[in-house]
């Protein structure tokens, strides 16, 4: 700028001046002369602008009133319909706008049609001066010097480790905001309660599936049998449980060594919390036999034991071992034979386990 | 009478309101904080409106959500619901969800109530970033503001934390699959990311304890921590007094503007209900988050183009642009037996983590850069700062190509384009955006610049057409008068420092990247046009505007 005014120099060595000086720079002329208004010389047109605001205070007056009527006038009975809730909440809206709108608008319009629009010039002052500076060092030494903090080390390092050590208390009280998480994990409702092997069942209504309902094409959203009947914490295993049943051409599907019979004449079932994040890997492309997650677009290959072939996720999904019972239900052989879901720190070890 | 007395007599007021008035004023000093604050002056400008936005915003969001507390139950305890909206009589699910429905269906108002709070709540955070980025762009963060650009920074977080704690309230299956992300990435967190999930949800995902946790962190924690940083914001503000554009008659010595009273303090007041008014409207005949359309949360079902609310956006969208495989190499490793999950890991904690370490420390950056330790209350023309404004907008544009990819499905769907394509495009816009934004940005102003330059040296264009008795076309140029010449050329334009020895004089490696930086920073530069120029500039004219015949009019080309 061409005049500093803040008492600050332009020092040659720390402020690019580029070789410019103050005589080759333009003078700043000042503020530019006032320009006046039409309410400011024309009585008529003080007169109407006036008008126009108490007209737009008025506004509001009317939308406090249409906010009191739709709210007294419209009444929530048990049978009111969507369309009436809409209405409501259009009126009241509307009403709640022009209210604010009418009083916003009118206060604006009178400054800048009515209040004196004259730009005023106002000094800035230090914000720290060099006498305040000096004033609060002597203020602060002698603060020192009274608490005789520095002649009494013993004082100053007894209260030092005194105060590191009185947060630790404030940390382990909230050890009691969750269990440790142990091998919560590693483990979901389809482990085989003894010999008796889980059924597969239709999510939601926990109806259970033949082998011989599974037509090549279709899906089916699976859960666990027995989990609509837990009363605690069927949320929990639902969020690791729930399974995406299909039935591919036999042929096209290409077991793993040891993964020969998890499936069942074509029918394989997969983990449908998505290794990504965990969100559900809910659409089927029934043509390329390929699960996509929506959140984040998983993509993966059923012919390839759900391999990742495109988007974030970095591992296939978890394949559920199924077969089926005596009376033709589909039935999981065993829990997945590692965890499901999103990865964490301990999964590997949690794999580990499983397996041995 | 007793004249003789040196005292004053005491003010005896003669009216009730000014009885009273004179006992507040007596016990708090009103007098006084009128007398410092009642004519101080405001600079107007329309960008200074964003942070007014934010503030208002905030108040709203206040108003509205005391009410919705009245109503919302946040228990996450099974319940049958029996509420007026049909579709869902009777379905099992969440106390919270049901009273968020009730808060819908059965209580006047409560949509009204409802909508105006998540409507304000995106204009709030929007309004934040906004008027970040008029400050960043502005230079307004430069000193004594550096502290408060860093206090604004925090608001930003606390506003995206406050956005994020009351989206997942209602426990319907959109926030529920949100807080499913939040868990997978929590887990991804080396070595304590486990036992954090399980601290955060008391157990398992989705346990029974996530959304009264939620709660209190969304109506009294993060609010609190608002509060307390808009205070220390608003006190920053007085202190400093408020920046002002370049122009005649500003300098970084005065403040120029409009009175509190009568003329600021009525249209920031007056704009409070503009806003207001504004965010009833949008409640009035916009839908938000129409909860009872997603149904509760349930850990298997998920609709199709799943969106976060906007704020949110470029994290989710980091999630997606990250490959999780490139041909057979994974981003999951297992080293000494444990798992690290790189491909969650690095998108949700990397670009966020750059953009915010960039923006805390951009002030410090460049006064590094420069040397320059002087006050700033002059603000910035965009343009009168090429680099840093090049830098802007390359942030902005690596922000935007992320905030663009977590809707990647959408853009897919609705252009009728492979959603692989559109990943694809985003990932490598991801790496050169940025780059191309910089270059683009930087010629952009710098071409403004010469264009001010030309416009303060031979006037503005008029368009009129003039012909030359030799046959010569030209087009006359009008002089601009001197309030305007000197808004375009009362300008620094910071040459680059080279490296200096310090008092041993040695020139260190740390001063050598400095004046490296100050080289990339200034190298190109315009520099303002100059008194002796423009008197160059005026005697080419003159000698054209004789041959012209034209008088009073000063022409050039």
């Amino acid at each position: 700028m061409g005049n500093h005014s803040d008492g600050s120099p332009n020092h040659s060595g720390t402020v690019a001046t580029a070789g410019q000086n103050e005589v080759e720079k333009f003078q700043d002329p000042g503020l530019p002369p006032h320009r006046l208004r039409l309410a400011d010389t024309d009585p008529v047109a003080a007169k109407r602008a006036e008008r126009q605001v108490a007209i737009l205070f008025g506004t509001s007056v009317i939308g406090t009133l249409v906010f009191l009527v739709a709210y007294f006038a419209i009444d929530l009975g048990d049978d009111t319909s969507i369309a009436t809730i809409r209405t409501q909440n259009l009126l009241l809206g509307l009403g709640t706008a022009f209210a604010m709108l009418g009083i916003g608008t009118g206060i604006v319009h009178w400054a800048k049609a009515l209040m004196p629009d004259h730009e005023v010039s106002e000094e800035r002052h230090a914000i720290r001066t060099e006498e305040d500076r000096q004033a609060a060092v002597r203020i602060v030494d002698d603060i020192v010097d009274e608490t005789g903090i520095k002649r009494r080390p013993l004082i100053r390092n007894t209260l030092l480790g005194a105060v590191a050590l009185a947060p630790l208390p404030a940390l382990a009280i909230f050890g009691d905001l969750g269990p440790r998480p142990d091998n919560a994990l590693a483990h979901t409702m389809w482990a085989p309660e003894g010999d008796k092997l889980k059924r597969l069942t239709r999510d939601p209504d926990g109806t259970p599936i033949k082998a011989s309902d599974v037509t090549i094409g279709s899906a089916f959203h699976v859960i666990p049998e027995g989990l609509n009947e837990l009363h605690e914490g069927k949320l929990n295993e639902k969020a690791k449980a729930v399974v995406l049943l299909m039935r591919l051409d036999p042929d096209s599907l290409n077991p793993s060594e040891g993964r020969e019979n998890w499936s069942y004449n074509g029918i394989v079932a997969y983990s449908k919390i998505c290794t990504h994040v965990g969100c559900p890997v809910a659409l089927y492309e029934q043509q390329t036999h390929h699960l996509l997650c929506p959140c984040h677009q998983s993509t993966f290959d059923l012919t390839q034991e759900c391999k990742v072939i495109f988007g974030p996720a970095s591992r296939p999904l978890p394949q559920l071992p199924i077969a089926v019972d005596a009376e033709g239900y589909l039935v999981a052989t065993s829990d997945f034979r590692e965890p499901v879901g999103p990865s964490y720190w301990e999964r590997d070890e949690h794999e580990r386990l499983i397996n041995s | 009478m007793s004249a003789s007395s040196t005292a004053e007599a005491p003010f005896v007021p003669k009216t009730k309101v000014g009885s009273f008035t004179n006992f507040v004023d007596e016990r708090v000093g009103g007098s006084g904080i009128l007398r410092e604050f009642g004519r101080k002056v405001f600079p107007d400008h329309w960008s200074f409106m964003f942070g007014e936005v934010a503030l208002y915003s905030f108040v709203i969001l206040l108003m509205s959500g005391t009410f919705l507390t009245f109503f919302f139950d946040p228990s996450m305890a099974e319940t049958h619901y029996q509420g007026s909206y049909t579709p869902l009589y009777n379905v099992e699910m969440s106390v919270a969800y049901s009273s968020s429905l009730n808060i819908s269906f059965d209580v006047r108002g409560g949509l009204f109530m409802r909508q105006v709070h998540h409507w304000a709540a995106l204009l709030f955070v929007a309004s934040l970033g906004v008027h970040m980025l008029r400050v960043f762009f502005t230079g307004a963060f430069r000193k004594p503001r550096e502290m408060n650009w860093v206090v604004g920074g925090v608001l930003l977080i606390l506003a995206m934390a406050a956005g994020f704690t009351g989206y997942s309230l209602p426990d319907d299956l959109l926030s529920g699959n949100g807080l499913r992300i939040i868990d997978g990435v929590i887990k991804s967190i080396p070595v304590i990311g486990t036992y954090t999930s399980f601290f955060l949800f008391g157990g398992e995902f989705p346990g029974t304890a996530i959304i009264g946790r939620l709660y209190v962190l969304h109506i009294l924690l993060v609010p609190a921590l608002i509060l307390l940083m808009i205070v220390i914001h608003l006190f920053m503000v007085v202190v400093h007094k408020h920046t002002q554009y370049p122009g005649p008659g500003r300098n970084d010595g005065n403040v120029v503007g409009y009175p509190l009273g009568p003329v600021y303090a009525a249209k920031a007041g007056g704009f409070f209900f503009i806003v207001f008014g504004v965010l009833a409207l949008m409640a009035a005949a916009f839908t938000i988050n129409p909860i009872w359309n997603y149904g509760p949360y349930d850990p298997s079902p998920v609709s199709a183009g799943t969106q976060p609310d906007w704020y949110i956006g470029f994290v989710d969208g980091a999630l997606r642009l990250m490959p999780g495989v490139i041909n057979d190499f994974h981003f999951e490793w297992v080293i000494f037996g444990r798992t690290l999950t790189l491909n969650v890991l690095l998108p949700a904690l990397v670009p966020a983590g750059i953009i915010f370490t960039v923006l805390f420390m951009y002030p410090w950056i460049e006064r590094w850069v420069t040397k320059d330790n002087r006050e700033h209350h002059v603000l910035d023309r965009p343009r009168n700062a090429p680099t840093r404004t090049a830098i802007g907008v390359a942030g902005f544009t690596w922000y935007c190509v992320m905030w663009a990819a977590a809707g990647s499905d959408l853009i897919a769907t609705h252009f009728h384009v492979s959603l692989n394509d559109v990943t694809y495009w985003l990932r490598t816009l991801f790496f050169i955006g940025p780059v191309i934004a910089f270059i683009v940005t930087k010629r952009i102003a710098l071409a403004l610049q010469r264009k001010d330059r030309e416009i303060a040296l031979h006037g503005r264009e008029t368009g009129r057409i003039v012909r030359l008795p030799h046959g010569e076309f030209i087009e006359v140029h009008a002089p601009l008068d001197e309030y305007k010449r000197y808004k375009l050329v009362g300008f620094e334009s910071p040459a680059p420092i080279p490296a200096q020895p310090n008092e041993h004089g040695v020139v260190t490696g740390k001063e050598k990247r400095r004046a490296a930086l100050s080289r990339w920073f200034f190298e190109d530069r315009v520099a303002p046009a100059t008194p002796a120029e423009l008197e160059a500039a005026h005697a080419h004219g003159h000698h054209e505007a004789i041959e012209a015949g034209e008088d009073q009019k000063s022409l050039s080309h």
